[in-house]
């Protein structure tokens, strides 16, 4: 370690291999050794209510997994969520960045309570969401609805998948707001100032300045919110138990009925494979573009 | 050492004490008749969405102070405050006990993480190689892995070995759930950092062990730490894993609100109460650190 170098830059790929190792090392088992299991386990006939029946199934999991309706179905709940709480929060996130840097009285207690769901934890936000908010007699939202004459909103019967996108985002929304607030501190007054003696109004500065400034954090935003959207979990085992049908089953909660409900691990495995796929496929595709955005 | 320090560390920091944009617009732009008007207008609507978005929590806290029948009755801000519904959780469930467990769950995983991850980091942003750029994305790929998929496996491994219900068994697994967001954000701290710094140090002979402690570690400390704070909340909240390979003597707060949320969910003043005491730690904790948290983030990631 306290080898002296004469040039400084280049000690060649062997040290810096050597101070990646243990975080590679772990992440490698973390990932191989339960992937190369759930692989396995997704190629046997496995159920845990039916112990010493184990046997070879070849791909029958896969055959079966892949005529149920319930997996396509599932992939498309999945697409749906990410894609609407991200909509919500980056444009939300940017609007209210924008309001929360304009300087007013008590802006700073303002901002602490706007970034404040992020804290909480999922399963509380969602408990307090289905139980105080959204209950169809009781709940906040029924009363507000009654006292403007409106009949209240059953939200977790009628609206779903809508009522799940609505708490997740409620809870994400803080995050794009925290990071693009930060990201709003660091633009140039001086840029602003000289766009404004050119005559460039509120609009126009929101546009060809701030918009393209914010570019990186908007960047950081989506990649981080999508990571953890895909495997939206906690919300909907504690408000609709990926119900009613199969209206808010996303590919986690899909694969968790199948392993923990219904004890079939060779079937759940398969499913945990097709969900490791996807989660890479989008990975490749919008994770690449996203850092090369962050490269500059 | 330390006259690199303070000299290079100065223009960082002053960048980020410049004066309020409003002051300088104040002074330098012809001024719209309707300013006061306006300024009312931005208060009330900041305050009004700030108010809006924090109200479920607010909601939650309150009901946490009304009786049962006040709780499921009319929304309404005027009630009597009793403390019943705390004592009735506390009864039904040592809250100190799964405190402390998230507290050394959390706090464990995030000093681990932080340990493993800061000579990758390092490594990615001063030694880069060819494989640096796929090693990074490769690592956050694994964050993709859904836990479901993975569970069983995990579970029947746990259980071989004697990690089930054990605070180990989650310092292990959420070590190793955060590492991949700890190593991009360090990466990113780490890049930031004007690399002369490094090589002067370099040239007066620092082994790498003091570059690290006495350059890399002091000059990146804000962004170290909201890393790390934010790999505690994270932790904090993590549900999925806590409640699937804890029970009893391990279990953290997650677990502890799960067990007030299934036979109890109309119980609502309980539930809140109970609510209310597993997120005031952490929201608390959040409060505090937010302006660490956004100095280290802007130093970092976002600028």
């Amino acid at each position: 370690m306290s080898k002296t170098r004469a040039s400084g830059r280049t000690v060649g790929g062997l040290r810096s291999l050597s101070l990646q190792a243990p975080a590679v090392t772990l992440l490698l088992l973390w990932m191989l050794v339960p992937l190369g299991m759930t692989v396995w386990f997704s190629l046997q006939r496995y159920n845990l209510l039916m112990p010493g029946m184990e046997s070879f199934a070849g791909l029958e999991n896969y055959e079966y997994l892949f005529t149920d309706p319930a997996l396509w179905r599932a992939m498309g709940n999945t697409l749906l969520l990410v894609g609407s709480v991200l909509v919500i929060t980056v444009g939300g996130g940017v609007l209210l960045a924008v309001l929360f840097q304009q300087e007013f009285p008590g802006r700073g207690i303002a901002r602490v309570l706007a970034i404040s769901p992020f804290f909480v934890m999922p399963t509380v936000s969602a408990l307090v969401w289905k139980n105080m908010m959204m209950h169809p007699s009781n709940g906040v939202l029924a009363w507000l609805a009654g006292v403007f004459g409106l009949p209240a909103v059953d939200w977790f019967s009628s609206l779903p998948l809508t009522s799940i996108i609505i708490i997740v985002a409620w809870q994400w929304l803080p995050f794009a707001l925290l990071i693009l607030l930060t990201a709003m501190q660091s633009l140039d007054d001086d840029q602003v100032e000289a766009a404004r003696m050119d005559g460039a109004g509120p609009i126009a500065v929101f546009f060809y300045i701030t918009l393209p400034h914010l570019k990186r954090a908007i960047s950081v935003v989506i990649m981080i919110e999508m990571i953890f959207l895909l495997t939206i979990f906690a919300e909907i085992y504690v408000t609709t138990s990926g119900g009613p049908g199969l209206a808010t089953t996303n590919l986690a909660f899909l694969i968790y009925i199948q392993a923990l409900l219904d004890f079939d691990v060779g079937l759940a495995s398969a499913g945990g494979v097709v969900a490791i796929i996807l989660a890479n496929i989008v990975a490749i595709f919008l994770v690449r573009l996203v850092a090369r955005n962050l490269e500059s | 050492m330390t006259t690199y320090k303070t000299k290079q560390a100065l223009p960082a920091e002053g960048h980020l004490a410049t004066t309020p944009a409003s002051e300088v617009r104040a002074r330098h732009t012809p001024l719209v008749p309707s300013v006061g008007a306006r300024r009312i207008w931005l208060t009330l609507l900041g305050w009004g969405i700030a108010l809006f978005i924090f109200f479920p929590i607010l909601w939650m806290v309150l009901t946490g102070f009304k009786s049962e029948a006040e709780a499921i009755a009319d929304p309404s801000l005027i009630f009597t405050p009793t403390l019943e519904s705390y004592v009735a959780v506390q009864a039904r469930a040592d809250y100190f006990k799964f405190a402390m467990n998230s507290v050394v769950v959390a706090f464990g995983s995030t000093l681990l993480a932080l340990l493993i991850a800061i000579p990758s980091a390092y490594a990615m942003a001063f030694l880069p190689t060819k494989r640096t750029k796929g090693t990074l994305l490769w690592m956050l790929s694994t964050k993709m892995l859904p836990p479901v998929g993975v569970l069983v496996p995990i579970y029947l491994l746990f259980r071989d070995v004697g990690l089930l219900d054990t605070r180990t068994g989650l310092v292990i697994v959420y070590t190793l759930m955060n590492l991949p967001i700890v190593v991009w954000m360090l990466y990113t701290f780490f890049k930031d950092l004007p690399r002369d710094i490094l090589e002067a140090g370099r040239m007066d002979g620092a082994s790498t062990l003091q570059e690290v402690l006495y350059l890399l570690l002091p000059l990146t400390l804000p962004g170290i730490a909201s890393t790390g704070l934010l790999s505690v909340i994270l932790s904090w909240n993590e549900a999925f894993w806590s409640l699937n390979l804890t029970s009893s003597s391990a279990a953290p707060l997650t677990a502890y609100i799960a067990s007030f949320s299934s036979p109890e969910g109309l119980f609502w003043a309980k539930l809140s109460a109970a609510s209310t005491m597993a997120i005031a730690p952490i929201l608390v904790f959040g409060w505090l650190t937010q302006k660490q948290m956004v100095r280290g983030l802007t130093f970092g990631a976002v600028k």
